[in-house]
């Protein structure tokens, strides 16, 4: 790194990613595939925070993270999305409030 | 301004923006769009703190795998564009207290942590400018973190298998192959010789 660009600003960029994420989980009411993207969102954050310290601190082992972190949430974006199609195979909807079959 | 703080601006005032219309836009198929134009600017900015895999890597797996599979999904499920925004006002609120409290936090960690000096000094994997950055990774992966790897590899495979075995059904109306069937088929049970004589027929 270097150049004028510290170690702050990628940490607010970030910090400003996972807050948005976040965000997005809360207001949404209306559709999973959304919040599957809010997730994204954060975990795109957390992978920014540990490149900004590989970068910083001079070790690769942050990118390391970063990667297998990357793995798990393709992993996860893709089991998140087959339960999402069979549970509209199931009920014909992907709103928020209609998944409340374990609410008893 | 420098030319690498500049394009650190640009990338992530575009990634801020294309996030927030990630989660506001009211059409689905424009959020995709949107969260792939935040992982091309992010790859940007972790093109800028040296990370050039990392960033290849997001564009080809995000970009190319994973926000695809989010659109196949997006135009598979018709959802209804109509309704998408109908409680927006009222969670609204609760998400923004959450929100604004969370960035507080975050940012006041960020402007007040400092590195302590044995974790400045003694990196694990520490980087030299000799090497490039996918030599780098390429050389500390299939050795100090071999395990890390494979883990990574199982959890990919059983994603894999997971999301087959939850997205595949057999309907019970569609004739389908029996290969067993067709491959224990004999040339004695299924073919006759028959002679014919001329002129008269079966």
């Amino acid at each position: 790194m270097g150049l004028g660009i510290g170690l702050g600003h990628y940490l607010t960029v970030a910090a400003i990613l996972f807050t948005l994420g976040v965000f997005g989980i809360f207001i949404n009411r209306k559709n999973v595939i959304v919040i599957l993207m809010s997730v994204e969102l954060i975990l795109l954050a957390v992978n920014l925070n540990l490149v900004a310290f590989s970068a910083v601190l001079n070790d690769l082992q942050g990118q390391i993270f970063a990667l297998l972190i990357l793995t798990v949430a393709a992993a996860e974006a893709a089991i998140g999305l087959a339960i999402l199609v069979i549970f509209y195979r199931n009920r014909g909807s992907i709103a928020v409030e209609d998944i409340s079959s374990l609410k008893g | 301004m420098t030319l690498p703080l500049f394009f650190f601006y640009l990338f992530s005032a575009v990634a801020v923006f294309s996030a927030v219309m990630v989660i506001s836009a009211r059409n689905p198929v424009h959020a995709v769009l949107f969260l792939i134009l935040a992982f091309f600017n992010a790859a940007g900015l972790f093109m800028l703190a040296g990370a050039e895999f990392l960033a290849l890597l997001l564009v080809v797996v995000y970009v190319g795998a994973v926000a695809i599979l989010f659109l196949f999904v997006v135009m598979m499920l018709d959802v209804d564009i109509a309704s998408t925004r109908q409680g927006f006002l009222q969670y609204a609120p609760v998400g923004l207290v959450v929100g604004i409290v969370l960035l507080l936090e975050l940012l006041l960690l960020a402007g007040s942590f400092v590195i302590s000096p044995e974790a400045a000094s003694g990196s694990a994997v520490p980087l030299d400018g000799a090497v490039d950055n996918m030599t780098a990774i390429g050389l500390v992966l299939y050795t100090r973190y071999v395990f890390l790897f494979q883990g990574a590899a199982a959890v990919l495979l059983v994603a894999m298998i997971g999301a087959i075995v939850l997205t595949l059904r057999h309907k019970s109306n569609v004739k389908r192959q029996n290969p067993v069937d067709q491959v224990g088929r004999r040339a004695e049970e299924t073919l006759q010789v028959v002679k014919v004589k001329s002129g008269q027929g079966l």
